[in-house]
């Protein structure tokens, strides 16, 4: 066995592994409240909610009418997504005109109801949701034995940011919602439906914690809490990126994953707290974030 | 950049449309006639409830009452949404509960230390948090009071998922045991009342009116002079102050201090009792900790119905009730309660 910095090596490598995981979920929320905010000023608070709704319906998916894992992949950012457009256009649209600080309140008022009703209907404990067949088992990577499941969550994770980024930033849609992000009267002039583009990036957004929550569904047990625990987390990680760049996001996201699974290694009673205290030092040397615009 | 300018044209028009209401000098207190009155009625109603209803029931809205009234004092004349004010309240209660507990404390400076320590942490924790605004802010205090959270899962003092229990009332001066439910009564509620005055008069002070400045513009207090920042920081430790007393005085009354009190659905749980009595009214924190602690009890044995009830409160009232109870109510008479 090798040892680094008197670490065993696995024992290092496995939890750059978990924190890698913790910061593929982290890129994937954050970059879904980024896009969010950008068109709707919106910060959303149910998003730990539907994040935990994703891995629910996969569950259920599973449950009831017996589709897998891999369909679920695709349907329950799918369900979510339109349970996400819905919300969108009966409740967060009403909201455009106020103050920001209601949209907070509302979607935080959200997540109440919707993690309070799972409360009601499947308890807190907890549901297990099996490993697919053809994802189980581990690998020998040399320097250590990875689980194919959690290899696979990295490199979904990594493929769905880098697609995101794509569409954002590369694609002539991604162009128009940037341009209504800067200046909606203006591209609404320009003919593009504006009130509709909002909606669907609403339901995007939600769409991609809900896949964030399908993935999660079989690491963590599926439970109505599973979205709480995380979504604290992911504000402290969007006020150290700065919401201005998805990429940052993105790099955030996984970067702090990284520096929580090594704080586990060095020193365990801080784990939970590091990232705090990131931002704490962030908020000290460069307040509005490692990507954000000047205010 | 459109923020900006909507707020703008809102305070023109508001300007255009009555004259600010400037109350006289030497009026009661800074209470408006009818203010006078309501609190009249307040203090009568403080007073002869325990008679009437369940006094440990009143004792833990009176609590509540003054932590809405404090982070009021926030939000609804700064425009600052603190969602992290379970920290201030929390660590008031740890520190009241365990001074009391080990050092057998009296009351009131059990009290005065939980109030300190709000006060302390307040001070370094909004001293981290004004320096981003609006959304950003409320974020920041969130992810702070997570911290805050974390810590007193680990800490030792705190007893992690046990909590300090069995914490004795304890006296008033070392004299007067505290011991009997109408005892400690009568300290609740004049904590509570001194804890109101003190922040209406805050609030109807030349400092309050500069809160109130920045509140609709800061830009345009800082251009005439204001420090900003410091306003919002001392009404930021004023806020959490209160927030850590009325935590302590929590904790004396029910005997116990746990994670419940720093877990962030109690910051929730604050916002909620004031937005649903109506932001930035006097009397509002106080109506909306009497419903939402009423509402909590009644449903208790509902089990996570109480949340999802919480949820849609929150939801109605930003969607049809911005104004609140109080808010409401005084609107249909045109008074400024």
């Amino acid at each position: 066995m090798f040892t680094i910095l008197g670490i065993p090596g696995p024992l290092l490598f496995g939890q750059l592994l978990l924190g890698l995981i913790n910061g593929a979920f982290y890129a994937m929320l954050s970059l879904g409240l980024a896009v969010i905010f950008g068109m709707l000023n919106i910060i959303n608070f149910a998003h730990g909610a539907l994040f935990m709704m994703g891995a629910f319906v996969s569950w259920m998916l599973l449950e009831y009418v017996g589709i897998g894992y891999f369909p679920a992949l695709i349907l329950a950012p799918l369900i979510v997504g339109i349970f996400g457009l819905v919300l969108e256009r009966t409740i967060v649209s009403r909201l455009y005109k106020l103050d920001h600080i209601y949209g907070l309140l509302l979607t935080f008022g959200l997540a109440l109801v919707i993690e309070g009703l799972f409360r009601n209907g499947y308890g807190s404990s907890g549901m297990p949701y099996r490993i697919p067949a053809a994802l189980q088992g581990a690998t020998d990577l040399g320097f250590m034995f990875m689980p194919n499941y959690r290899g696979w969550v990295v490199l979904a994770a990594v493929v769905v940011c880098f697609l995101t980024w794509l569409i954002i930033e590369k694609t002539s849609l991604g162009a128009t919602l940037r341009a209504a992000t800067e200046n909606a009267p203006m591209v609404q002039a320009f003919g593009v439906n504006v009130p509709r583009m909002i909606s669907l990036t609403y339901a995007g957004g939600v769409a991609l914690a809900a896949f964030a929550g399908v993935l999660a569904a079989p690491i963590y047990s599926v439970n109505p809490n599973m979205g709480s625990s995380f979504i604290n987390t992911v504000f402290a990680v969007v006020v150290i990126g700065g919401m201005g760049s998805i990429l940052g996001s993105i790099l955030t996201g996984f970067g702090l994953g990284i520096v929580e699974g090594l704080t586990k290694v060095f020193y365990p009673q801080a784990s939970a707290t590091v990232v705090f205290l990131v931002m704490v030092i962030v908020l000290l040397a460069r307040p509005r974030g490692l990507f954000g615009k000047a205010v | 950049m459109s923020i900006s300018s909507r707020t703008q044209t809102d305070i023109d028009r508001a300007a255009g449309e009555a004259a600010p209401v400037v109350p006289k000098a030497g009026s009661m207190f800074g209470f408006s006639r009818t203010q006078a009155i309501a609190f009249a009625i307040m203090v009568l109603l403080v007073v002869l409830c325990p008679w009437v209803l369940y006094p440990v029931f009143l004792m833990k809205v009176l609590c509540f009452a003054l932590f809405a009234c404090a982070f009021n004092l926030l939000i609804g004349y700064v425009g600052l949404l603190s969602f992290g004010h379970a920290a201030f309240f929390g660590m008031g209660s740890y520190i009241t509960a365990w001074t009391v507990k080990h050092w057998g404390l009296s009351a009131e400076v059990a009290i005065i230390l939980g109030g300190l320590t709000g006060a302390a942490l307040g001070l370094v924790l909004g001293w981290l948090a004004i320096r981003r605004q609006g959304l950003y802010f409320a974020m920041i205090t969130l992810a702070l009071a997570q911290m805050v959270y974390f810590f007193c899962l680990q800490a030792p003092f705190t007893g992690g998922e046990d909590g300090i229990q069995q914490v004795p009332r304890s006296s008033l001066f070392g004299l007067l045991p505290l011991d009997r439910d109408m005892a400690i009564y009568w300290l609740v509620a004049f904590v509570f009342l001194a804890g109101f005055l003190f922040i209406h008069r805050v609030v109807h002070s030349p400092f309050g009116q500069v809160l109130k400045a920045i509140r609709e513009n800061e830009p345009r207090a800082t251009s005439l002079g204001y420090r900003t920042d410091d306003y919002k920081l001392i009404a930021f430790t004023l806020s959490c102050t209160l927030a850590g007393i009325a935590g302590g005085t929590k904790a004396l009354v029910f005997g116990i201090a746990t994670l419940t009190d720093v877990h962030y659905s109690m910051s929730g749980e604050v916002v909620l009792m004031t937005l649903l009595g109506g932001l930035g009214t006097i009397f509002g924190p106080v109506v909306g900790a009497l419903v939402v602690t009423a509402m909590e009890n009644y449903l208790a044995q509902f089990g996570a119905w109480v949340t999802v009830t919480q949820g849609a409160i929150f939801i109605l009232c930003v969607l049809f009730f911005r104004k609140g109870i109080v808010g409401t109510v005084g609107g249909w008479f045109r008074l400024e309660l």
